[in-house]
């Protein structure tokens, strides 16, 4: 177990050794190379010559590439020049980090415990009524773009029906305490529940957004799963015990069958970003997908290198962290 | 009953039976046998009948649509101030968009770059996945390593952030940014597909037979493993195209599309429509529901294909 | 724990049958095919303590036997029509509760593929104890001590320890052994045994059925074996029954019908195995075409298009079960006389 570990923690390192080589490269062939990217496009000469000495753009290419990394290990990646314009750019992802996770958790959450008892009943009833229209439920939520997703119920429930808050996390004028930045939380931990209550109801139609592709594919995974458990000799071997349907289903099928469905739900996980761009975007929520949105348009790209570093890293971080869970629950990698 | 005629029934059995082994090589039988369940697949016929008709009408649409889509016929009833967006009106069935133009025309017409955008995008990313996969899963030893670390690293960045940050490589958008930018995160996927098809061949029977033969390594790469992998990459293409579609549609949204609209497509569209969304959502519906059907169209398709290929599920 | 059985075997008359399956007819029905008939009116009786052996080609119809008997079958796509009396009770009518409560009681049942057979993510220890658990009110700590003893009694080295192993863990020849631990863990009256070799070594195949036998003679467990291979039934069975496309085609005690083989199809079954004494340069005898190239029952003999002895008759008329004296039973219409049998 621990020579597992070290050996995916090893894997990690190289592959954030590869990103930063991709990122480096991709800094220097943005269009005006990386002192547009620090500066931004409309800086005056005089600051441009001066940045591409203190970069060092006149050496070789290597040693640009280890003034780039160890730039990067301080957390030095520039000024913001477009989303908060003049705020230091690892600054902004701190900033906007919390409301990102926040999002990512609720969706995540609303997607298990939405698809895994929806997967695992349509599976039990494999080839009904129920189970295809939940099938082609799933199928459609996928072919349906995710911010138009947003846009129909950004649309309908809170501009038409006013029933949820339009856009952002909070209502400006409650000035809420903050704490870690997840205002749920802080509302709880400040005993300030309006406060609480009113970033849950901010949170609703953006996780409900967000949460369909994950939902779509934890059911889908889950079904499937579920369906070849069933099917495997070990079940049989379960009934022919004449064990009670509550310890087959839960110590035979249940158990099994979870196995895929964890690594789905870490794939998901970073599948989130993605879907958090669009989402974040559409309900003008001021989280990590709303700045990588903004980053482009406004071409600040001291902001996107920030955000594609540490979204990477994040991602792989999860992975890492899925993979110890799978080797925990499945006893063929624990005891290998 | 005679000996001959025991002896011809038996050479009749033999003959059924090397008719059957023939009928039993894998390529033959595998299609045969899927294309039978699929012929009787409800889900598989409405997917066909989806993208059998959206190709279509990507060939036909320009001598089906009633107007030029550049055309701005109904421009002078385009008010910035009151009203500005024309409705339906005898003519223009689904009204204007915000520059007067036909809104039908353009939908249809649509469909022409939609298709093209997606089709080339998954060719784009298929060979890039058929010559990193092809390589690391033949060559194996270090140059699998290599390339598999490179699609590590291109998998670990969520999709979309990675089609961005190509698409913003480029100084200027254009269709080609939004091709470019879908094909390069379809290309790990494609690799590790193919890849992994490769290995799983590298050890069975039919490519150490081929080896033990002294066939060279590219005739049983290209001859033995390649066919083989076939299955897999042409189902996981299909739903990779509905998937090229709705991305392209996102990067449109978020402004990485193509600022060209006299040639009009279903996600360029569906962006530019956000400016005028509250007042006339009817502009995002109508490409929006394109958009949907078609992409729904391909998954069917290729998740029914997939049922259809996968041994685990001919019961 | 023998002790507990033959005491049990005592109490139980032994004149009667312990499991009497009469005319067991399986369909497979799928939408928009033709229904299939997997078995086809079988009957046959097993005694207390008996080993009866059900034999025949993959397709055949003797799994599907077995699994109807347990109540195994797939709930949708079929139709089990029959009578299978264990103990005085229709196991095929018994509602489902019940028959789960028999299960693993009173008749258990051992797999082909010990590995797929066993939950991998699930310790031995636990997939022995369950069954005790379940049907005996143990608590698992009760149980596992009876566990331990049980894998003790099949053989297994290190019981203690393997108690914690998952399956992954053991060798296939272990965890078959495992596999019959759990069977025997509430002392059932009647073992099914569906293949128990086929998926192991050969030299593993032997220790294993020496087990069985062994298990047998000690416990007075009645069991009935389901193979393919003739060695593993002429070892083992006091009873063998040769089924084809769905029915028995012959019945016999192992040394009447290895001796003296009177349908053309079991004929053929023995002489497809390679014999050591047989002359050299002699010729295998396979049976042409396959268990597909089958005639429907209703109006013909479903072996006529294999059969060398075939006459007119049966591809016209269905012959019929004749029983003779002495337990042999036989479905021919131009069985093979004594002195055809032999080296040929």
């Amino acid at each position: 177990m621990v020579r597992f570990i070290v050996r995916r923690l090893f894997q990690m390192a190289v592959v954030l050794v590869v990103l930063s080589i991709l990122l480096f490269a991709w800094l220097k062939a943005l269009p005006g190379g990386p002192v547009s990217a620090i500066l931004g496009e409309r800086a005056t000469p005089a600051r441009r010559a001066a940045l591409e000495a203190a970069l060092g753009l006149d050496q070789p290419v290597h040693v640009q590439y280890f003034r780039f990394v160890e730039r990067a290990l301080h957390g030095n990646f520039g000024a913001s020049t477009g989303v908060l314009p003049g705020e230091d750019a690892f600054q902004v992802f701190l900033i906007r980090l919390p409301a990102t996770i926040e999002l990512s958790f609720f969706a995540i959450l609303l997607a298990v415990a939405l698809g895994i008892p929806l997967g695992y009943f349509a599976a039990r009833r494999h080839g009904s009524p129920v189970d295809s229209g939940a099938v082609i439920l799933s199928l459609i939520g996928v072919a349906v773009p995710v911010f138009f997703t947003a846009f129909l119920l950004k649309y309908y429930v809170a501009v038409q029906w006013n029933l949820l808050p339009v856009s952002g996390r909070q209502d400006a004028s409650l000035d809420a305490t903050r704490v870690t930045g997840l205002f749920v939380l802080d509302g709880i931990l400040t005993q300030e529940y309006d406060a609480a209550w009113d970033a849950v109801l901010h949170l609703i139609l953006p996780t409900l957004a967000l949460a369909t592709i994950p939902f779509a594919i934890i059911f889908r995974i889950t079904r499937a799963s579920v369906l070849d458990t069933l099917d495997a000799d070990f079940v049989r071997t379960a009934e022919a015990k004449g064990l009670s349907t509550r310890v087959i289903r839960g110590r035979h099928v249940l158990r099994n069958a979870m196995l895929p469905v964890v690594t789905t739900i870490g794939l998901s996980l970073g599948g989130l970003l993605a879907g958090a761009i669009l989402t974040e975007t559409v309900f003008s929520f001021p989280g990590i997908g709303d700045a990588i949105a903004q980053g482009y348009r406004k071409r600040d790209y001291a902001v996107l290198q920030v955000l594609i570093l540490a979204s990477a890293a994040i991602y792989v971080v999860i992975n890492l962290l899925v993979d110890i869970a799978y080797a925990i629950i499945d006893p063929r990698i624990r005891t290998r | 009953m005679g000996v001959d005629a025991y002896a011809d029934r038996r050479k009749d059995r033999i003959d059924a039976l090397a008719a059957r082994s023939v009928d039993d090589s894998p390529g033959v039988s595998l299609i045969a046998s899927a294309w039978r369940r699929l012929r009787r697949n409800p889900v598989f016929l409405l997917g066909l009948a989806i993208t059998v008709s959206f190709v279509v009408l990507a060939v036909v649409s320009p001598w089906l649509a009633p107007y030029d889509p550049a055309a701005n016929p109904l421009i002078d009833q385009v008010r910035p101030q009151s009203n500005p967006i024309p409705g339906p009106e005898p003519g223009f069935p689904l009204g204007a968009d915000d520059r007067g133009r036909d809104l039908l025309s353009r939908l249809l017409v649509g469909s022409r770059q939609t298709l093209i955008v997606g089709v080339l995008a998954t060719v784009f990313g298929l060979i890039g996945g058929l010559v990193l996969g092809t390589l690391a899963g033949a060559l194996g030893g270090w140059v699998d390593s290599v390339v598999m670390r490179l699609v590590d690293v291109m998998l670990s960045i969520p999709s979309l952030l990675l089609a961005f940050t190509i698409g913003a490589l480029a100084a200027r958008p254009s269709q080609w940014t939004l091709i470019v930018a879908i094909a390069t995160i379809q290309v790990p996927v494609f690799a590790r597909l193919l890849r992994g098809t490769m290995l799983a061949q590298r050890h069975s029977d039919h490519v150490l037979a081929a080896r033990a033969l002294g066939v060279k390594p590219q005739a049983i790469v290209f001859r033995h493993m390649l066919p083989n992998a076939m299955g897999p990459v042409i189902v996981q293409a299909t739903l990779v195209l509905a998937v090229a579609i709705i991305d392209a549609a996102a990067l449109s949204f978020l402004g990485l599309g193509n600022p060209d609209d006299r040639q009009p497509e279903w996600g360029q569209m569906l962006g530019a429509s956000q400016q005028y969304i509250y007042d006339h959502p009817h502009l995002a519906i109508y490409p929006a529901l394109c958009i949907i059907v078609v992409a729904l169209g391909f998954t069917l398709m290729g998740e029914s294909l997939r049922e259809a290929l996968d041994p685990k599920s001919r019961r | 724990m023998s002790a507990t059985l033959s005491l049990r075997d005592q109490a139980s008359p032994t004149s009667g049958p312990l499991l009497s399956v009469q005319d067991l007819q399986v369909t497979f029905t799928r939408q928009g095919e033709e229904s299939f008939h997997a078995v086809d009116g079988v009957s046959f009786d097993v005694h207390p303590g008996q080993t009866v052996g059900l034999v025949g080609e993959s397709g055949c119809g003797k799994s599907v036997t077995s699994l109807a008997i347990m109540g195994l079958l797939p709930k949708r796509g079929n139709r089990v029509e029959g009578v299978a009396t264990y103990d005085g009770v229709d196991l095929l009518s018994l509602p489902s509760k019940q028959m789960r409560d028999r299960r693993g009681r009173d008749i258990a049942m051992i797999f082909q593929d010990p590995l797929s057979s066993l939950n991998p993510v699930v310790p031995i220890g636990v997939q022995v104890t369950e069954v005790m658990e379940r049907h005996r009110g143990l608590s698992r700590k009760e149980a596992m001590p009876k566990a331990q003893e049980l894998l003790e009694r099949v053989g297994i080295p290190d019981p203690k320890a393997r108690l914690k192993n998952y399956p992954h863990q053991l060798s296939g020849g272990m965890r078959q052994r495992a596999l019959i631990a759990m069977s025997l863990a509430c002392s059932p009256r009647l073992l099914i045994a569906d293949e128990p070799t086929t998926a192991l070594d050969v030299t593993i195949q032997a220790q294993i059925l020496a087990l069985l036998k062994e298990l047998v003679v000690d416990t007075g467990t009645a069991l009935i074996m389901i193979t393919h291979d003739l060695g593993v039934v002429a070892g083992l069975c006091d009873e063998v029954n040769v089924l084809y496309a769905g029915r028995i085609v012959e019945r016999g005690d192992r040394h009447g019908l290895f001796g003296q083989p009177r349908h053309p199809y079991t004929h053929g079954l023995l002489s497809s195995i390679p014999r050591l004494d047989a002359p050299r340069g002699e010729q295998l005898n396979p049976i042409p075409g396959s268990v597909t190239d089958n005639l429907p029952w209703t109006s013909a003999c479903a072996f006529a298009p294999r059969c060398p002895h075939a006459l007119e008759l049966c591809r016209e008329v269905t012959p019929v079960w004749e029983l003779e004296p002495g337990g042999r039973g036989l479905r021919c219409h131009n069985p093979m006389e004594p002195e055809e049998v032999g080296h040929e």
